[in-house]
């Protein structure tokens, strides 16, 4: 071997090891202490980075619920109470129930119950219609059909229905992550309390103008005329600006409203058939 | 000849109207009269429902500085107060009257007679302009009496009128110049004196030539008024490039004309304060242009405010078959209307009808970083930009890039090639940061 060689392999193994001692030191200087459980509890997060934690993305999260105390007012809406479960075991805390929720549109103004008196366009946003104009119809607080919330959901959740002109919520896909409620500049979707068999009842209807133009504007428009607080026994609903607005937390799904509801704002899904309105009848004479 | 040296575009002139008198649109059998025609807080009602009004008499009354009074147009009974969609396309209080006879209130000078002799002093004059409901006429209907208040510590030196009318297709203010000229020059006395200057500049585009020429030799008469002939180009009537254009100040950034020294009046409203002053008249008529291509009578009319639109259609031989779009304004900055029973407001300075070939929005493709829509941007913004960041909702960067300095005036939307809605999204993004602005004052 030559010496050129010999002196080239002495003198790189020792640049190399000081280097390598340089490097220890400032690495322990310059330590920064990261929590491994972070690690491990954004591994059991659904990484979809929706926000709708409130935080900007999954790893933010993470980080808040290893610094928290409680988890009281954290929630991962997308893994629901099956990872929150998985996460409180990992960190050694109890994570509180939160109810399910879905998102819903509080509007039901297809062409045929509310008719197109203009016609708009202009490009096709929301956000532009909605800082124009009333909208294409006379209903200042309807949906205007322009699927800002369908662009804005990552999870598939929504697609617009082009024969009611209104988006359409997908609920076995729906996560509640509240991307849509953001978008829409009139505030037409809200997230609601998910009941037992995906049952639904709301009022479908954000117009708070009195009943005359409510009416004339869209045939399934909430007038405010109190019947449906009437008839509720459980203090459910309760009516503010002419419109009425159902607790999902108080309602017992009886369903008494929507029989009530004179221009069927009040829509519900997936309950079985009513009774036909015969038998109801010949029940209440014999009783 | 002097013009603007930034930006610019010369759509078609379309002015159809041009040579026809001015008529008088009969009165209507109902107004609906808004109660916020102008920027600023909506008037408070005085009146209630089956009152009996006189023309000219105040049913709102302004709330704040920055607000107006609001006349009666017709005499009458008041059929109801109510909400109604207007121009601006929202929804908004509106007194409706029944119009029986036309009884004007007796202090109004009725009579044709020209008043020279200006009695009142520049407090009296200001004060006449908030009582009278006078606001700018242009379009963009500001408080005038406002706009002639000079702040404490600023100083004015010159008035400047505003007779550019550089969109397309609009006559109104082209015939009130020419039929109303020396009504216009004792206007501007008037106004000179309430701001005490000495000097004004009246700008007209010289596609006005007659125009030029009548108020050229009609100012002889009057001291300290000149008039200027100003190269055909849009957006010539926005007050910043009109004043660059006319004595090449520049006005900064988020700075209004007076600090640098001027104020800038519309050739309408100088007509309006001629009336208000010396002949008692409140503002409650307008001189309105009616005109499209396919209409069979276009034209230009005094019209009482609160008129329907589709009686100033009606006037112009009725809507035509192929019609897609009626616009209230021009074309360029002007909005669609979303039903012809809209009514006619101080700021309504036409009423375009356009068929289905020229309403219809191009297809929107991809930016193609032409800079068109850069170079003739009059304001040195780069509207491709700020589309994108109120796209994306980037709205504190766009406030940056200075969103808030765009007058609107859509030269970029009409230039681009890619037909894309720049303006659209711009205004968007103007709004809320607009709106962000306001908040962050509050806190």
């Amino acid at each position: 071997m030559s010496p050129t060689i010999l002196i080239t392999i002495i003198s790189l193994s020792l640049l190399a090891f000081i280097f390598a001692v340089i490097l220890y030191f400032v690495a322990q200087k310059f330590k920064v202490f990261e929590d491994p459980r972070i690690d491990e509890v954004q591994a059991a997060l659904p990484a979809a980075n929706c926000g709708g934690c409130g935080f900007a993305g999954c790893r933010n999260f993470a980080e808040a619920l290893v610094g928290a105390d409680s988890f009281e007012g954290l929630n991962c809406p997308v893994g629901g109470a099956d990872v929150m479960d998985t996460v409180a075991k990992m960190l050694g805390k109890e994570a509180p129930f939160v109810d399910p929720m879905v998102a819903v549109l509080l509007c039901n103004g297809t062409p045929e119950y509310r008719p197109r008196t203009s016609k708009y366009n202009g490009a096709s946003d929301c956000r532009i219609s909605n800082n124009l104009y009333i909208g294409e119809t006379d209903c200042s607080y309807g949906c205007m059909g322009y699927a800002d919330c369908v662009r804005a959901c990552v999870f598939d959740a929504m697609y617009m229905d082009n024969t009611t002109e209104l988006p359409v919520i997908v609920d076995d896909k729906c996560v509640a992550c509240g991307a849509c409620v953001k978008a829409c500049p009139r505030n037409l979707i809200e997230l609601r309390k998910k009941a037992k068999k995906e049952r639904k009842i709301y009022v479908a209807c954000s117009n708070c103008d009195k009943g005359g133009p409510a009416r004339k504007a869209c045939k399934v428009a909430c007038i405010g005329c109190n019947k449906c607080f009437k008839v509720c026994e459980f203090d459910a609903i309760t009516i503010e600006n002419n419109l009425a607005y159902i607790d999902a937390k108080k309602c017992t799904f009886c369903r008494k409203c929507a029989i009530e509801c004179p221009t069927n704002a009040i829509v519900e899904f997936n309950f079985p058939p009513r009774k036909p309105v015969i038998e109801v009848q010949t029940e209440t004479v014999n009783g | 000849m002097k013009t603007f040296p930034v930006g610019g575009i010369h759509p078609p002139e379309n002015k159809l109207t041009a040579n026809l008198a001015i008529g008088y649109l009969s009165i209507p059998e109902s107004v609906t009269i808004p109660v916020s025609q102008h920027i600023g807080a909506p008037a408070i009602t005085i009146v209630n429902k089956g009152d009996y009004v006189k023309t000219g008499q105040v049913i709102a009354t302004s709330k704040g500085i920055v607000s107006s009074n609001i006349h009666s147009s017709v005499s009458g009974r008041i059929n109801k107060i109510d909400t109604i969609v207007d121009t601006t396309g929202y929804k908004q209080t509106a007194v409706c009257i029944d119009t029986e006879g036309d009884e004007w209130i007796e202090t109004i000078d009725r009579s044709n007679e020209i008043v020279r002799d200006i009695k009142m002093s520049s407090e009296e004059i200001i004060q006449k302009c908030l009582e009278s409901g006078i606001v700018g006429m242009g379009g963009a209907t500001f408080p005038s009496h406002v706009k002639l208040s000079i702040p404490a510590g600023k100083k004015c030196d010159l008035l400047i009128i505003n007779g550019v009318e550089c969109e397309p297709f609009l006559t109104s203010d082209h015939r009130l110049m020419l039929e109303k000229g020396e009504e216009i020059l004792i206007g501007v006395s008037i106004l000179m004196k309430a701001l005490k200057v000495e000097k004004a500049k009246i700008g007209i585009e010289n596609n006005k030539k007659d125009a030029v020429d009548h108020l050229t030799k009609l100012a002889t008469g009057f001291k300290g008024i000149t008039v200027h002939a100003l190269k055909v180009k849009y957006p010539q009537g926005a007050e910043k490039q009109l004043i660059k254009a006319l004595i090449n100040r520049e006005v900064p950034s988020g700075h209004l004309p007076v600090d640098i020294g001027a104020v800038v009046h519309n050739v309408g409203t100088a007509y309006a304060v001629y009336e208000a002053i010396q002949k008692n008249k409140p503002l409650f008529e307008r001189v309105v242009t009616i005109t499209g291509k396919s209409l069979s009578r276009p034209g230009n009319y005094f019209v009482r405010v609160g008129t329907q639109v589709s009686k100033l259609i009606d006037a112009a031989g009725g809507m035509p078959d192929d019609t897609a779009k009626v616009v209230n304004g021009g074309p360029m900055m002007g909005k669609a209307v979303n039903n012809i029973d809209v009514p006619v407001v101080k700021g309504t300075s036409g009423i375009i009808l356009f068929p289905e070939y020229e309403s219809e929005r191009p297809q929107v493709n991809p930016c193609i970083r032409c800079a068109k829509c850069i170079s003739v941007c009059a304001l040195n913004l780069e509207p491709f930009l700020l589309m994108t960041l109120s796209e994306k909702s980037l709205f504190e960067r766009a406030e940056e890039e200075r969103i808030t300095d765009c007058m609107e005036c859509g030269s970029c939307s009409y230039i681009c090639p890619a037909g894309r809605p720049l303006l659209d999204y711009i205004r968007l993004g103007k709004s809320t940061v607009t709106k962000m602005a306001r908040e962050r004052n509050i806190k």
